[in-house]
């Protein structure tokens, strides 16, 4: 039970805002009360509300993993008002945060199994997430592949750290939409390559987050390499406000995507009301 | 308990005002000389209270404010670097404790439905919480039930007193007032002499007569069974909902609609988080920033707001209905939909409806 206020965000600093694309700036923020931050924990895929005092707030995924504590990570997509704000900041600038909120990825038993992420554009983030954790307990986890799209080369996230992604043990597929001057990488949809990579089902789970046209197309390829709806994971997105199951809008009947989500596997959507 | 006490018609108004001094209470009165609209307000001296007739919005505001302040926050500079800028935060204060007086058995029920989404967690309301606990209710036995209300079909009934701290027994030249808990009790004895022998007999065969009653005849036991088989009749849905304007009134007289929205106001360098009442009904209340609306039109809305009272609800919080069964939402709807016609119409899976 949390019996203190549950609307009241912790007091942050943006330590460093990195621009990723056109669209898209990653912010890495520090709790202002140090002893929060060293006993902040949160489980990969767990998100948080990052308010802008004056105008609102939202919810984003941490997308750096609870091994690398230094600041938290949250990558946020210019879309509205309060991401248009937070598009403004710069370091040293002061937000809110309340976090960690909803359930996250269970690492926990996807021990010992092979992995397989596919991402689309700003889907990258809640998988880096795991990915990261995923990297730095490697000798938990079997072959962890990584198919990561976006309609160009300017449209991918976290490009400057692919490399460390692959000397860590990935083995990072990545494509765009077209032909790109430059572009040594596949070419091609996500679904598509997915289907040219044509990873083993077995003992394999995969998580999928992307735009929902790339999803629809990536659960059709997925069932015809033979994965079962338990293998298969999504994270969901959903207006939120309180982000705690109390205000009522992010419901799908008696689910509740900020408590009971936003991480679901493909069998758990499956019985769901179906109001994606 | 103290026993019961006897407050004459006319005597109404000055007992009020005893127990105003005590603690703030909260009455029944009508906005316009033609008694349209009845509406809880805190209570005056002068006020002309309203006890014979259902209140046509309900006691929610006492407990959950149509606006409510969140926090306030002030961005200030650093002291030691005028260069920066700090945020202050701060919770509001605690709220003061109130009474309801004459709140009927549906208005307090109304409240269990909160209790169980703002009390229970993970995540607990602590607002809610204190103004809920610091809230006593003055219950009113039932006698007005007219044709939209259901109160019996939906675990209550007009003499229900779950949720009450004292008894309100309406008699022959006034009201019979006894004490339901210790703090309700503690007031009984301010409001009025004791009553006679013959006042609370008349009281209890009052309360006998109106126990018997059967208030409504709406059978929900289906409706989670039938949420299922029928979520995807959209041919059903348009039929119930189809003059549905969606000015979500529905919502806004609801003792058991709790829905909000979050917003920040704020005039140069300090402002307010706030809560105020939301209405599912509304298309803005899903929609994303994307421009993406999960339940894109009223179809879906209507459809989500019966799943939630009379299947959602109960799938999560072991059975209970989400609704108590006042008949406001029918009373007051523009275009007359029924959610009891609606509620019946979904177990009758082969009938084509409306």
């Amino acid at each position: 039970m949390h019996a203190h206020n549950p609307y009241l965000p912790e007091l942050a600093t943006v330590q460093e805002v990195i621009g990723e694309t056109h669209n898209i700036c990653t912010l890495r923020v520090v709790l202002n009360d140090p002893e929060k931050m060293k006993n902040f924990q949160f489980t990969p895929g767990q998100v948080g509300q990052l308010s802008i005092f004056g105008v609102g707030e939202s919810t984003f995924v941490i997308n750096s993993p609870p091994t690398r504590m230094d600041y938290l990570q949250f990558s946020v997509m210019r879309v509205g008002e309060v991401t248009q704000r937070i598009h403004l900041l710069n370091a040293g600038d002061q937000i809110g945060v309340r976090a960690p909120l909803g359930n996250g990825f269970p690492f926990e038993e996807m021990k010992g199994k092979d992995i397989l992420f596919v991402g689309g554009g700003i889907g990258m983030a809640p998988l880096r997430t795991l990915l990261l954790f995923m990297l730095d307990n490697r000798q938990d986890y079997g072959d962890i592949t990584v198919i990561y799209g976006a309609r160009s080369p300017h449209d991918l996230c976290y490009s400057y750290e692919f490399d460390q992604w692959r000397s860590g043990g990935a083995n990072l597929v990545l494509t765009v939409d077209t032909e790109h001057p430059g572009w040594k990488e596949r070419v091609g949809f996500v679904p598509t390559v997915l289907k040219e990579e044509a990873p083993s089902a077995h003992n394999r789970v995969a998580i999928v987050c992307g735009p929902p046209i790339m999803i629809k197309f990536v659960l059709f390829g997925l069932k015809e390499l033979g994965f079962e709806d338990d293998q298969i994971i999504s994270t969901l997105e959903k207006r939120m406000k309180c982000g705690v199951g109390i205000c009522g809008r992010c419901n799908m009947g008696s689910t509740y995507v900020c408590l009971d989500g936003p991480v679901f596997t493909y069998s758990e959507l499956r019985e769901l009301v179906p109001e994606l | 308990m103290s026993g019961k006490v006897f407050i004459p018609q006319d005597k109404l108004a000055s007992a009020l005002e005893r127990l105003n001094e005590k603690v703030p209470v909260w009455v029944p009165v009508s906005q316009g000389a033609d008694r349209w609209g009845i509406d809880f307000k805190p209570f005056r001296a002068g006020m002309v209270s309203v006890m014979d007739r259902q209140s046509t919005a309900l006691p929610k505001e006492v407990i959950f404010p149509q606006v409510q302040t969140l926090m306030t926050f002030e961005y200030v500079k650093a002291p030691e670097d005028p260069g920066r800028v700090q945020l202050k935060l701060e919770e509001p204060p605690e709220a003061a404790s109130a009474l309801v007086f004459g709140a009927r058995p549906c208005d307090v029920r109304g409240f269990f439905t909160f209790d169980r989404v703002f009390t229970e967690g993970p995540f607990v309301d602590n607002q809610y919480k204190d103004r809920r606990e610091k809230t006593l209710f003055a219950v009113l036995l039932c006698r007005e039930a007219d044709e939209a209300c259901f109160c019996s079909s939906v675990g209550s009934g007009p003499a229900d007193t779950a949720g009450g701290d004292l008894w309100i027994t309406p008699v022959e030249g006034g009201y019979v007032v006894e004490g339901l808990s210790e703090r309700g009790g503690s007031y009984v004895q301010l409001l009025g002499d004791p009553a006679t022998e013959e006042q609370a007999a008349a009281a209890s065969r009052s309360q006998e007569e109106v126990s018997r009653q059967k208030v409504g005849s709406l059978d929900p036991s289906g409706a989670v069974q039938g949420q299922k088989d029928r979520f995807e009749d959209k041919d059903f849905w348009r039929s119930m909902v189809n003059q549905c304007l969606g000015c979500g009134v529905c919502t806004y007289v609801c003792p058991t609609c709790y829905c909000f929205n979050i917003t920040d106001e704020m005039r140069h360098s300090r402002g307010e988080r706030m809560r105020s009442w939301d209405s599912c009904m509304f298309a803005v209340y899903t929609q994303e920033a994307s421009g993406h609306n999960p339940r894109p039109t009223k179809l879906e809305r209507y459809r989500n707001r019966v799943g939630h009272k009379f299947s959602y609800f109960p799938e999560k919080y072991d059975g209970m209905i989400a609704c108590c069964g006042c008949g406001r939402c029918i009373r007051s709807c523009p275009v007359s939909i029924d959610i009891r016609k609606v509620v019946e119409n979904l177990k009758e899976r082969s009938h084509a409806c409306a």
